[in-house]
């Protein structure tokens, strides 16, 4: 259809709120009489605690109540696990969740130890100061590679072990394949541990009604529904007297679908046991501390390629940090071990992971969540093959893709969603090319490098490749109402963090029924309006929730042709839906609003026909057998300063497949903050944990996160190779930008830096670490400014 | 009222407002906690993401940092009053027509930021923008259609480029 909405980079119809300052964040909600919650945090990573006197505390004006584990009583209780193991053979998980409030020991700085409930925030962080916390320290694990050392401390005594979890998963006889290969080889690879950095902390705000009986809940959750089912459960109370709202987020990223967080817990049942409202908000510096966070690995990885590059088998033995607790299961590190395999045929593959505790801040999924690792591995040993066989390092991904015409292509490793990693379609061929031509590939490495290098300038290109599986189920939900008025509602259970699933998921259900974006209201995020669904996470919201939107929009148009043909004694397929109106094609004289319509089929006298409904409302699922395969090539020319380390991107390149895409430029502009997002973690964003496990760069002035300055303008392109796993044929598109970041960078940095320079093997990259490498290379007769460097 | 209360008047978005604020507070809790403008955003409390930021007297100004006292008697704007008689302002236009805001936390406060460089700086480069800007964090959009939008704002109001 020439005037399909989908495929329109429209406005976003949420934007005139957000632009005029009329969006409601959590932290914009105020309920009279309200109380203020802060929580004491431990100052220690690991210690066992004595005594906690609250006294003073209690005794402070203005303070109302402050809790400690013990005075939680029955409510006491360990967090749920939320992704069980998957079913791998011979898979070892040592389950170890967190209490609301910590009971016998505390396991990293930050775990709460006490809630204190005042009138206002300022009295309650003051009274905080006056409980006196009696912890005895223990040595932190810190390390992840000396957390399963014999003389390491145990965090959680009754496990017997800081051995979180050990998975192996093969396929072929990869031994064989490296005794046979031509060459293999073998680096150390370690990617580190940063922040979400949502530039929302989170909170929470609980308002208990004793007259309704009713408890509303705002939480800057990814995940309302399961926030609401599980504290109905916590509390006592039917799942219809709790409605968790999730309104604007200012960004999510991962972390705010961790379930339940120990305020999410807490709040909600002081709000209730009081009888007046109670707010919590993060600050910044808490966040650091007590929002989860991810990517430490260790990686010690090898490639077996015959001698024209083509892989024969990887091996990859990999430690991941999952700190203190591990309530997300697996599903990170099954991530890096999936998603490693790319884009490519790799005939065999022996991956082994070790989960290991640590005393840090619990991992939980992060933009990406994992896969950027296992892309940086597979990248970068394609790359040190390239290198030694002489092979271009473009020429080496194009003879080990999977070819066109392979998909479904079965890896035949199990994915996170524990459904084999299948891909349900792609072409990265033409995403190369056209990555490789808009990048300058071809004049680059033929003059455009040594002619810089020759003015003293130290270019280098990376061009990597990746794939993401996306839009995993189980199961989204949606409902599409016409109302009298002819505004179309359309409610949903996911989040929306900046997503514009307002935008999108509006245009989605205006195609089917003829109806302009403005006549339609969406709303996510709130159990008041929908109550089946999971939540905001793997790249999910267009795939999953956008194909429940456009199937129950499909059922209400069925029921305007079945109604509309009927009143009209017409063929259904004369009829059309133009400007919020049916209408018989071509008679102007026999149309309807669709408002008109829906007030008929809601009479107030007669009968609704048998097996109709009354109204224009549907409701439908969708729920994807397994994810959709989104893949991507990125391209970056860096320079690197030889005097100072520092690296500027000089240009980037995206070429991306989603599937079909609904709305371009909410597509680009996902893509845009991946990439930005990529580029901190690759180049300077890092926890910086001191010996004793306290974090020394908790806020935005020492944990540097990009500016406006750093991030360059991106290129972006697009390959579509419909899903034909749903509908629509979308793939998810919100963490892709983020995920093969790092790869690219190392590689261009390595180029850089010449021939004859260390291997880079590690992420973040700062300018201090780069420098680092650079001595090395100085030494070794290779840094930049020093040698005669040619294309690695 | 607690006995540390003051009354402040402030000229918020063109309106004459007197305030009773504790004298610890800062302008950015008089505009959302008392004045009930939530448009601005607190998103670290220690001047370092600059989502908090509104306009004084014409410069860009983190309300995080700034005692409420000190805004006495200047002029305040806000993200909810940068829209003049005649509609919005060329920017917030920009900002949707260009894609720039996701999340929309950050947005008002780089909304300000953008509104005082125009006003002094009706036709910037890019790269001006880029400095503009680079106090004001942003996870999710990558900046890149930021300035797209600044610059078309800039075009659309700032007449010929000098």
């Amino acid at each position: 259809m020439a005037d399909s909405l989908i495929g329109q980079g429209i406005r976003r119809v949420e934007d005139p709120v957000l632009l005029t300052g009329r969006g409601l964040f959590v932290d914009d909600v105020h309920r009279p009489g309200m109380l203020h919650a802060h929580f004491l945090r431990s100052d220690f990573a690991h210690g066992i605690i004595g005594s906690i006197d609250a006294s003073a505390a209690r005794a402070h004006p203005g303070v109302v109540a402050v809790y400690t584990a013990d005075d939680l009583g029955d409510y006491w209780a360990k967090g749920p696990l939320l992704v069980p193991p998957p079913p791998i053979e011979g898979l070892v998980f040592n389950e170890a969740t967190a209490g609301p409030l910590a009971r016998g020991k505390v396991r990293h700085v930050g775990e709460p130890l006490a809630m204190v409930i005042a009138e206002s925030r300022y009295v309650a962080e003051d009274a905080a100061a006056h409980i006196v916390v009696d912890v005895e320290p223990l040595p932190a694990v810190v390390d992840i590679e000396r957390s399963l050392d014999p003389e390491a401390p145990l965090i959680h005594e009754e496990l017997g072990t800081n051995l979180a979890a050990r998975v192996g998963q093969s396929k072929g006889d990869y031994a064989a394949a490296a005794g046979g290969a031509h060459l293999v080889v073998k680096r150390r690879f370690t990617y580190d541990r940063g922040v979400s950095g949502a530039m929302e902390n989170r909170g929470i705000v609980a308002d208990w009604d004793p007259v309704s009986e009713k408890l509303t809940v705002w939480d800057t959750t990814q995940a309302p529904i399961p926030i609401r089912n599980g504290l109905a459960r916590l509390l006592g109370l039917m799942e219809s007297q709790v409605r968790v709202v999730a309104p604007f987020i200012g960004g999510g990223f991962g972390p705010k679908i961790m379930m339940f967080y120990p305020e999410e817990v807490l709040v909600p049942w002081i709000a209730m046991k009081l009888g007046r409202p109670v707010k919590w908000i993060e600050d910044r510096q808490e966040s650091f501390f007590s929002t989860t966070q991810e990517r430490g690995q260790v990686h010690e990885a090898e490639l077996a390629v015959d001698a024209e590059g083509r892989i024969l088998g990887v091996r990859d033995v990999f430690i991941h940090d999952t700190g203190a607790y591990d309530p997300y299961g697996l599903t990170v590190p099954i991530n890096a071990q999936c998603t490693l395999l790319g884009p490519y045929e790799v005939p065999s593959y022996e991956s082994e992971f070790t989960v290991v505790f640590t005393n840090k801040t619990t991992v939980t999924p992060v933009r990406g969540a994992g896969r950027q690792h296992g892309v940086f591995v597979m990248e970068r040993l394609l790359d040190f093959a390239a290198a030694e066989l002489g092979i271009d390092r473009v020429e080496i991904r194009r003879r080990n893709y999977v070819p066109a015409g392979s998909f479904p292509f079965n890896h035949k490793v199990l994915f996170q969603d524990f459904a084999d990693l299948v891909y349900d379609s792609g072409d990265y061929l033409p995403a190369l090319d056209r990555a490789v031509e808009m990048i300058g590939y071809e004049d680059f490495v033929k003059g455009g490098q040594a002619a810089a290098r020759a003015e003293g300038r130290h270019l280098g290109m990376g061009v990597v490749s990746y794939v993401e599986g996306t839009g995993i189920g189980p199961y989204e939900g949606a409902r599409v109402t016409v109302e009298p008025s002819g505004i179309v509602r359309v409610a949903t259970g996911v989040g929306t963090q900046g997503q514009g699933h307002f935008t999108t998921f509006a245009q989605l259900v205006g195609d089917v029924l003829g109806v302009g974006v403005d006549r339609i209201r969406v709303t996510t995020g709130d159990t008041g309006e929908f109550n089946w669904g999971t939540g905001t996470f793997a790249s999910r919201g267009i795939v999953v929730a956008g194909n429940a939107c456009w199937e129950a929009a499909r059922m209400v148009r069925a029921k305007v042709l079945a109604l509309a043909s009927k009143r009209w004694g017409v063929a259904e397929s004369e009829l059309e839906l133009v400007d919020g109106s049916v209408r018989v094609a071509g008679d102007p004289g026999r149309s309807m609003e669709l408002g008109r319509l829906a007030v008929e089929a809601n009479p107030l006298r007669g009968a609704v026909t048998p097996g109709m409904e009354p109204g224009l409302e549907a409701t439908a699922y969708f729920g994807p057998a397994s994810g959709a395969t989104a893949s991507g090539v990125h391209a970056m020319i860096v320079e690197v300063d030889p005097d100072t380390a520092m690296v500027e991107i000089l240009k980037y390149v995206v070429v991306h497949d989603c599937g079909e895409v609904v709305n371009p430029v909410i597509v680009e502009g996902q893509i845009h903050g991946g990439v930005a997002h990529g580029i901190g973690n690759a180049f300077y964003e890092q926890l910086v944990y001191d010996d004793d496990g306290q974090l020394l760069n908790a806020s935005f002035m020492d944990y540097l996160i990009p500016t406006a300055t750093d991030v360059p303008s991106i290129e972006t392109a697009h390959v579509v190779t419909p899903s034909p796993l749903n509908p629509l044929g979308v793939k998810g598109v919100g963490e892709a930008g983020s995920i093969p970041t790092g790869a690219a960078f190392a590689q261009a940095v390595q180029d850089a830096l010449g021939s004859g320079a260390p291997d880079v093997c590690e992420i973040p990259l700062s300018p201090n670490r780069l420098w680092e490498i650079m001595e090395v290379a100085a030494r070794s007769g290779a840094r930049p400014g020093h040698a005669e460097g040619g294309a690695s | 009222m607690d006995p540390s209360t003051e009354i402040v008047r402030l000229v918020v978005n063109g309106q004459s407002r007197e305030v009773g604020v504790p004298t610890h507070f800062t302008l950015l809790e008089a505009l959302r906690y008392v004045l009930g403008l939530t448009g601005t955003k607190q998103g670290c409390d220690k001047g370092d993401c600059g989502a908090c930021t509104v306009i004084v007297d014409g410069e860009p100004v983190l309300a995080c940092l700034t005692p409420v006292w000190e805004a006495e008697g200047r002029e305040v704007t806000t993200v909810e009053g940068l829209a003049g008689p005649e509609g919005i302002h060329a920017l917030q236009d920009c900002f949707d027509l260009h894609g720039a805001a996701q999340c929309g936390f950050c947005t008002p406060g780089i909304l300000c930021s953008a509104a005082a460089l125009l006003a002094g700086n009706p036709s910037p480069t890019r790269e001006e923008i880029r400095e503009a800007i680079a106090g004001n964090l942003c996870r999710c959009t990558g900046y890149a259609k930021i300035y797209d939008a600044v610059e078309a704002a800039a075009l659309r109001t700032g007449g010929p480029q000098g």
